[in-house]
C-alpha cells in the first residue's frame, strides 16, 4: 500500500478496496476460512454456542496497555468466555474516517492479529466502510464472536447462591483510569497502565479443573461495583465484600484520590469474577494465582441470604454502607 | 503502611471510637461543612460505628450544590450563544436549571462545551478559538478561587483578549455565619473545611468560638480526622469550652497560604452571592476586580443574573442547612436520583444527597 492515508475508495468495495482488504486484513489475519473470501466463513463447529458482540469506540485509540485493536479482540473473547465457552472464531467489522493514517489502521490490525492469536481464535470475516471526515472519532471497530461451550450448567449472573465465594483475579479499575488520564493528558507520579487481556485461558481452566463455577463475570464498564450488583439482583441475593481485601495498584489509588473518582466503579478489561461454593474457592485462587493473569487473584467477599439484591462493603473500620450500582457517570470534581 | 495510609488505620480508628464512646456524654449535633468530609464518614462507613446520640448534618460546603438556580440558568444561557465556548469542570455539567436543562443536554443540542481539568485547560482552547469567546464557569470556594486568580494572570500574560470568567466563586465564613445565626439549626460544633483552610487559614473561623459559643476544628478528610475532630468537640462541651482549633497540621498553617490569599484579592473582590437553597449573603461571594474586569464575562458579554424560581419541590436548601437529613425529602431516590437529580445535592459527588443515596442505608 503506497497511500499513506485511508480514502474514500478503501471502503467503496473496488479495488482500493480489494488491496486493503489482501494486503492488510489478510495478510495479518491470515487463516483458511477468511482467504475463501466467501460472502460468508464456513464454520464446521457443533453447539451449543455462546455468541457475544460489541462495538469499541474508545478515545484515546491508543493507550499504555493496548489499543482499540486489541480491546475489541479482548473484550469479545471475554464476554465469549464468561460464558463458559472457549472462544473460536471471531468477526470484526470497522468503521474508518477518511484521512485516517494508514500506519495507525496497520498497528490497530495488527495488534488484533496478535490479540486473536494469543487467545487461540480465528478472525474469519469482517467488513470495512470508510466514512467521510468528522462523520467518525478516526475509528470504530465491532466484534463478534462464537464459542463452543465447555460446560453443560453454564455459569450466569443468576446462579449465586447464599455461601458462595466471591473471587476477583487482580486489581480494580486499571483500564478505566488509563484511559481517563490518557484522554485529559493526566500524569501521575506512578504510572497506570490497561489491564487489557483475554482471559478466556483462565476460564476454561476454572471450569475445568475446579467446577461447579456459579458466576463468570468480567467486570468492564461500570465496575466491580456495578457488575457485582447485577449479580445480586440477578440471583436474588446479597453480596458483603471486604473493602480491605480488593486490591488497587498505587497508581490507580492516587489517581482516583486526585480527580474524587472511585477504582471499584471503573472499567476494567482483564479482571474476572468468579462466584463459586465457598469450600472450593482455595482451589480456584491457587489455580488463578499460578497463571500470569490471575497472580493477583483474592476472594473479596460472599454470598448472603441478607439483603437480597444488595451488596454491602465492610469498611477497614468495621462499618457497613452500600455499594451502590453506578448512576449516570463519574464526574471529576471542582476541588 | 505509608504515612497516608496512617490517617485511615483501623487500629488507631478503633482507639478513638472507643473514646468518643466513652467521653460522650449528652446529644452532639454537629456539621460538617465540605462535601468532601461528607463522602468520608459514608465512604469509611463512620456513620454506622458512631454513637447513635451523635446527630450528622451535612452543611454547605460543596461548591455545586450552593450554585443558585439563577447562576444555572445563566450558564444555559451562555451556552445557548454561537460565539461563546463554555469551559467547565465536569461537575456542573449536570445540575439541572430553570426547566430541568443542562450543560450536558445543551451539548449534546449542539452547544460548545468543554469539560476541562484545570483553568489553564480554557487557556489553551482560547489560543486555539481565536473567533470564539471561552468562558470558564468560576464556582467554588476559596480552594478554587486563588487557581482561577492565577489563570486570569496567566491570560494577561499571554494578551488572551477572548478568555473570560464568569465568577461565582463563594466564601465560607460568611454561609457559616449566616448558619449559625439560625436558631433552628441548633449546632453544636463544626468540622471546617481543611482545604480551604489551606488558603485562609484558621482565623477567618475565630467569630464560630467567639460569636456563637461553638467549637469548630479544621481537619483532613480521612476517618481518622473526623474521629479526632469529633473527640476534640466532645472535650471542649464537656470542659465548657469553644475553641476554633487546626487538626490539620500536616497541610494547613494557622495563617493559611498569604501568597494565594494575595493572588486571589488582586484578581477578585468580594461581593454579595446567592446561595441555593440559603438565598442572598453579604459578602460572600467573589467578582473580578477593576483591575480584571476586561476578563469578567458579566460585563463583557451583558450579562445579568436574574433570579429565577427555584426547582419545584426539590429541598435541597433545607438540606443544606441542616434541617432535613438527604433521605426524608420527598424525592429522595424516587423522582430524584443520581442519574435523573432534580438538585444539585445529588448531582454532586460530594452532595450530601448522592453521598445518602450512595452509601447510606439501615443495615
Amino acid at each position: 500500500m503506497d497511500d499513506k492515508r485511508i480514502l474514500l475508495d478503501y471502503g467503496s468495495g473496488g479495488k482500493a478496496s480489494q488491496r486493503l482488504i489482501s494486503e492488510l486484513f489478510m495478510h495479518h489475519f491470515d487463516n483458511p476460512m477468511l482467504t475463501q473470501m466467501d460472502d460468508a466463513a464456513f464454520l464446521n463447529i457443533q453447539g451449543p454456542l455462546s455468541m457475544s458482540t460489541d462495538t469499541f469506540t474508545v478515545d484515546p485509540i491508543f493507550f499504555p496497555g493496548g489499543n482499540i485493536g486489541s480491546l475489541a479482540v479482548h473484550g469479545t473473547v471475554n464476554d465469549v468466555a464468561m460464558l463458559g465457552a472457549k472462544p473460536l472464531y471471531l468477526s470484526c467489522a470497522y468503521i474508518i474516517e477518511e484521512g485516517l493514517e494508514f500506519s495507525v489502521l496497520e498497528e490497530i490490525v495488527i495488534s488484533m492479529a496478535k490479540a486473536a492469536k494469543e487467545a487461540g481464535v480465528a478472525i474469519v470475516t469482517g467488513d470495512t466502510k470508510v466514512v467521510p471526515k468528522g462523520t467518525v472519532d478516526k475509528i470504530f471497530i465491532n466484534t463478534t464472536g462464537v464459542g463452543q461451550m465447555i460446560v453443560e450448567d453454564y455459569p450466569s449472573g443468576s446462579k449465586a447462591r447464599p455461601g458462595d465465594a466471591v473471587i476477583i483475579s487482580g486489581t480494580m479499575g486499571d483500564h478505566g483510569l488509563t484511559i481517563l488520564a490518557q484522554r485529559e493528558g493526566l500524569t501521575f507520579d506512578t504510572p497506570v497502565e490497561s489491564d487489557c487481556a483475554s482471559l478466556n485461558g483462565l476460564t476454561q481452566r476454572l471450569i475445568e479443573e475446579v467446577g461447579d463455577i456459579h458466576v463468570l463475570r468480567d467486570p468492564t464498564r461500570g465496575g466491580l461495583a456495578t457488575t457485582l450488583n447485577e449479580i445480586a439482583g440477578q440471583s436474588g441475593v446479597g453480596i458483603d465484600v471486604e473493602e480491605d481485601a480488593i486490591p488497587v495498584n498505587d497508581g490507580v489509588r492516587s489517581g482516583c484520590s486526585f480527580l474524587g473518582m472511585d477504582p471499584l466503579y471503573l472499567a476494567n478489561e482483564g479482571k474476572l469474577i468468579c462466584i463459586l461454593p465457598g469450600d472450593k474457592a482455595d482451589k480456584a485462587l491457587e489455580l488463578l494465582r499460578s497463571e500470569p493473569l490471575g497472580t493477583g487473584a483474592v476472594c473479596i467477599g460472599t454470598v448472603t441470604e441478607d439483603n437480597a439484591g444488595k451488596v454491602i462493603l465492610v469498611t477497614p473500620l468495621g462499618g457497613r454502607r452500600m455499594l451502590n450500582m453506578l448512576e449516570g457517570e463519574q464526574l471529576p470534581r471542582i476541588c | 503502611m505509608s504515612i497516608l495510609d496512617k490517617f485511615s488505620d483501623p487500629a488507631l480508628c478503633k482507639t478513638l471510637l472507643d473514646k468518643i464512646h466513652a467521653e460522650l456524654k449528652d446529644e452532639l449535633r454537629f456539621m460538617e461543612v465540605c462535601g468532601t468530609h461528607t463522602v468520608s464518614i459514608f465512604r469509611s462507613g463512620l456513620h454506622t460505628l458512631l454513637p447513635d446520640k451523635i446527630i450528622h448534618l451535612s452543611g454547605p460546603g460543596c461548591p455545586v450544590c450552593v450554585t443558585h438556580d439563577s447562576e444555572v440558568a445563566l450558564f444555559l444561557e451562555l451556552a445557548a450563544r454561537d460565539d461563546v465556548i463554555v469551559t467547565t469542570f465536569g461537575d456542573l455539567i449536570r445540575v439541572p436549571g430553570p426547566g430541568g436543562g443542562n450543560l450536558k443536554k445543551a451539548q449534546a443540542e449542539g452547544a460548545r462545551v468543554s469539560v476541562i481539568y484545570s483553568p489553564m485547560d480554557a487557556l489553551t482552547i482560547a489560543k486555539e478559538n481565536p473567533d470564539a469567546k471561552v468562558v470558564f464557569l468560576g464556582v467554588g470556594f476559596e480552594t478554587t478561587a486563588p487557581t482561577v486568580a492565577a489563570t486570569l494572570q496567566m491570560a494577561r500574560r499571554m494578551g488572551l483578549d477572548n478568555f473570560l470568567v464568569l465568577s461565582f466563586h463563594k466564601l465560607v465564613p460568611p454561609a457559616i455565619r449566616a448558619l449559625g445565626s439560625d436558631p433552628e439549626i441548633r449546632l453544636q460544633g463544626l468540622i471546617m473545611p481543611g482545604h480551604v483552610s489551606t488558603i485562609v487559614g484558621i482565623e477567618p473561623y475565630q467569630f464560630i468560638a467567639k460569636e456563637f459559643g461553638l467549637p469548630a476544628v479544621v481537619t483532613g478528610f480521612d476517618p481518622l480526622d473526623v474521629l479526632q475532630s469529633l473527640l476534640e468537640i466532645i472535650r471542649q462541651r464537656n470542659e465548657g469550652r469553644a475553641e476554633v482549633v487546626n487538626l490539620y497540621t500536616r497541610a494547613v498553617h494557622d495563617i493559611g497560604n498569604p501568597r494565594a490569599v494575595e493572588i486571589m484579592n488582586e484578581v477578585f473582590t468580594e461581593a454579595d452571592a446567592l446561595w441555593r437553597g440559603i438565598g442572598m449573603i453579604p459578602g460572600s461571594g467573589l467578582v473580578l476586580s477593576e483591575a480584571y474586569e476586561q476578563y469578567d464575562a458579566m460585563k463583557q458579554l451583558g450579562l445579568e443574573l436574574k433570579e429565577v424560581k427555584p426547582l419545584a419541590g426539590c429541598r435541597c436548601g433545607d438540606i443544606l442547612k441542616g434541617k432535613m437529613a438527604p433521605n426524608k425529602c420527598p424525592l429522595f431516590g424516587k423522582a430524584c436520583t443520581p442519574a435523573k437529580p432534580v438538585g444539585p445535592c445529588m448531582v454532586s459527588t460530594e452532595g450530601s444527597c448522592a453521598a445518602y443515596f450512595k452509601y447510606h442505608t439501615d443495615l
